[in-house]
């Protein structure tokens, strides 16, 4: 962004270039914009290329900031995406991991093996957009009630509804 | 006498040192701000697990996001973490700047600047008032919402709103400070060390307040990071991180300010580590004030930014703008980004995917009080059942953001 200095960002191209020299399977689909990167990681992928982020000593991304789901419409195929927001506790460096899902196979492997936090970020992710994370110890609805029907954040959900949730 | 019949569902356990019972605190329970519930399995006073149960203020804000304009967003924000509304603007409307690519003013980042400090010291006080009473010392909320009263104050001055006040706008702020505005605030910069003073008279050297809080609700700085805790929980465990530092926005890097740790990773810690927070936070906002220059309040891009009102009367394009940009919106670049910032209670970020048009696509907001919940389990196991309500006072949880 225009508004900060630019050394406040982290230099992408070194970092960039170092992982798809160590994984080329992994880390080949990159998008820099707006300052940030973006890995499209294959979804087989995601905990392994995790472990290996945390552990890497010239990245270390030991925080897991965050994750979000998205939808990219009804029409679009691969509909669904999960972003993985990393951080480093020492290096400063943010980038996001980026998985993308078919409807009718909308699986992936769950992170929680690698940051705990993961936890609530997933159970999440699934609660809005029907994500299943295969491996999660305790895939529950969180922000919704149980018994709720759908997937609130997808986009052929309606944003208003008339009947009483009581009377569902 | 006629013993009742005992439902077939319940285990009856003979041994007393065996028996477990399952309690449900919330979500209308004083102590868990708000209306979060926990069910706690408890062996005699002893926590053995503890499950929150969160979502009973979930009203679907993200969702929201999607059928509105960028601008009309802003207002949303203010609802979420509702004590510290001016950072969740910040965290917006930079996160709307950044797609767009808009320069913000000296002036203007100054301002944002002055008021995200004012309103985490606010935060704090809520905190600080309702965390103690929570333990039962009762006599520093009144003193705390003293203070606080003035931050409202400062703050509707300049924005007209106290707890939603919207301030900040994608270009700049809504409208320059009113005239005597920095009198007003020096005033209260000028008081207040002397009000963080008095509550540490009040409550850190307090035997029982100490008794209640040290050595409670543990976490290591590795089990911190692993579940992602964020803001004073982070530095409470003795890791210097913070956003302001690690990533700068809005010019932090040419404020002078310590990052306050402890080592301990208590409750205490927490404790101190705010107190000393607020004192840089005063810190910042003093800085802020000496900064500030007369100069544009809003950035140079007049198919964003609503045009002075004087301009409109007078000028066609001006008004032609105004009518667009409130009728239609503006268009956003393709694409997605993340803003983190420093929020009185974490890292803060709103992720922003945009595909072209006036309206977002999907807004998400890492809400630091969600992530700090989800290591309450964690921190609480073990621990009495009347610590419990110290923990949560310790996390500085705010429903509206936890559920959105």
């Amino acid at each position: 962004m225009s508004s900060e200095p630019e050394n406040t960002e982290p230099a992408p191209s070194p970092l960039v270039a170092a992982l798809q020299r160590e994984h080329p399977e992994w880390f080949s689909e990159v998008i820099v914009a707006f300052g940030e990167t973006t890995f499209i990681v294959p979804r087989e992928h995601i905990v392994a290329a995790s472990t290996f982020l945390k552990a890497w000593p010239e990245g270390r991304f030991d925080l897991l900031a965050d994750i979000c789901g998205c939808d990219r419409g009804v029409e679009e195929e691969p509909r669904f995406e999960v972003n993985y927001h990393l951080f480093s506790t020492t290096k400063y460096h943010r980038i996001r991991l980026k998985v993308v899902l078919n409807e009718e196979d909308a699986h992936v492997a769950s992170v929680t093996g690698v940051w705990r936090t993961a936890n609530w970020h997933e159970r999440e992710t699934f609660d809005l957009f029907g994500v299943v994370f295969d491996g999660h110890p305790d895939l529950r609805r969180i922000l919704l009630p149980d018994d709720w029907q759908g997937h609130a954040l997808r986009k052929d959900f309606p944003l208003r509804g008339y009947e009483p949730y009581s009377l569902k | 006498m006629s013993s009742a019949t005992i439902p077939p569902q319940f285990e009856i356990v003979d041994r007393p040192l065996d028996t477990q019972m399952t309690i449900s605190m919330g979500p209308q329970h004083p102590s868990t701000h708000g209306v979060l519930r926990l069910e706690l399995v408890l062996d005699g006073e002893m926590v053995v697990k503890a499950t929150p149960d969160i979502g009973y203020l979930h009203t679907g804000m993200e969702k929201l996001f999607e059928y509105k304009k960028y601008q009309q967003g802003i207002v949303i924000t203010d609802r979420m973490d509702y004590l510290n509304p001016l950072g969740n603007n910040l965290a917006y409307v930079m996160a709307g700047e950044k797609l767009l690519g808009l320069e913000i003013p000296e002036r203007a980042q100054v301002i944002r600047v002055l008021f995200c400090e004012l309103q985490r010291i606010g935060s704090h006080l809520v905190w600080l008032g309702t965390h103690a009473l929570d333990i039962g010392a009762m006599t520093v909320f009144f003193y705390c919402f003293r203070e606080r009263e003035k931050i409202l104050n400062l703050i509707e001055a300049a924005s007209g709103g106290r707890l939603t006040p919207s301030y900040f706008r994608i270009g700049g702020l809504m409208m320059d400070l009113p005239a005597g505005f920095e009198n007003r605030c020096k005033q209260f910069l000028d008081g207040f060390p002397g009000a963080v003073d008095e509550f540490h008279k009040l409550l850190s050297g307090n035997k029982i307040f100490q008794r209640r809080t040290q050595g409670i609700g543990y976490i290591t700085a590795e089990d911190a990071i692993d579940w992602g805790l964020a803001g004073p929980c982070l530095r409470g465990s003795g890791v210097a991180l913070d956003v302001r530092r690690a990533n700068p926005y809005s010019g932090y890097e040419k404020y002078d300010f310590e990052i306050p740790t402890e080592p301990d990773g208590d409750v205490w810690s927490r404790y101190m580590v705010r107190m000393r927070e607020m004192k840089e936070s005063h810190k910042i906002a003093t800085q802020a004030l000496a900064r500030l220059r007369p100069g544009p309040i809003k950035a140079d891009a007049p198919k964003v930014v609503l045009p002075d009102r004087q301009a409109m009367k007078s000028h066609m394009d001006a008004l032609i703008h105004h009518f667009l940009i409130v009728a239609e919106g503006f268009d956003v670049p393709e694409g997605e980004v993340y803003h983190p910032i420093e929020a009185s209670k974490g890292e803060l970020g709103v992720y922003i995917k945009s595909n072209g048009g006036p309206k977002p696509a999907r807004v998400h907001f890492r809400a630091p009080s969600f992530v700090n919940l989800s290591a309450l389990p964690m921190m609480s196991e073990g621990e009495m059942v009347a610590d419990i309500v110290a923990i949560i006072g310790s996390l500085d949880i705010v429903l509206g953001e936890i559920d959105r």
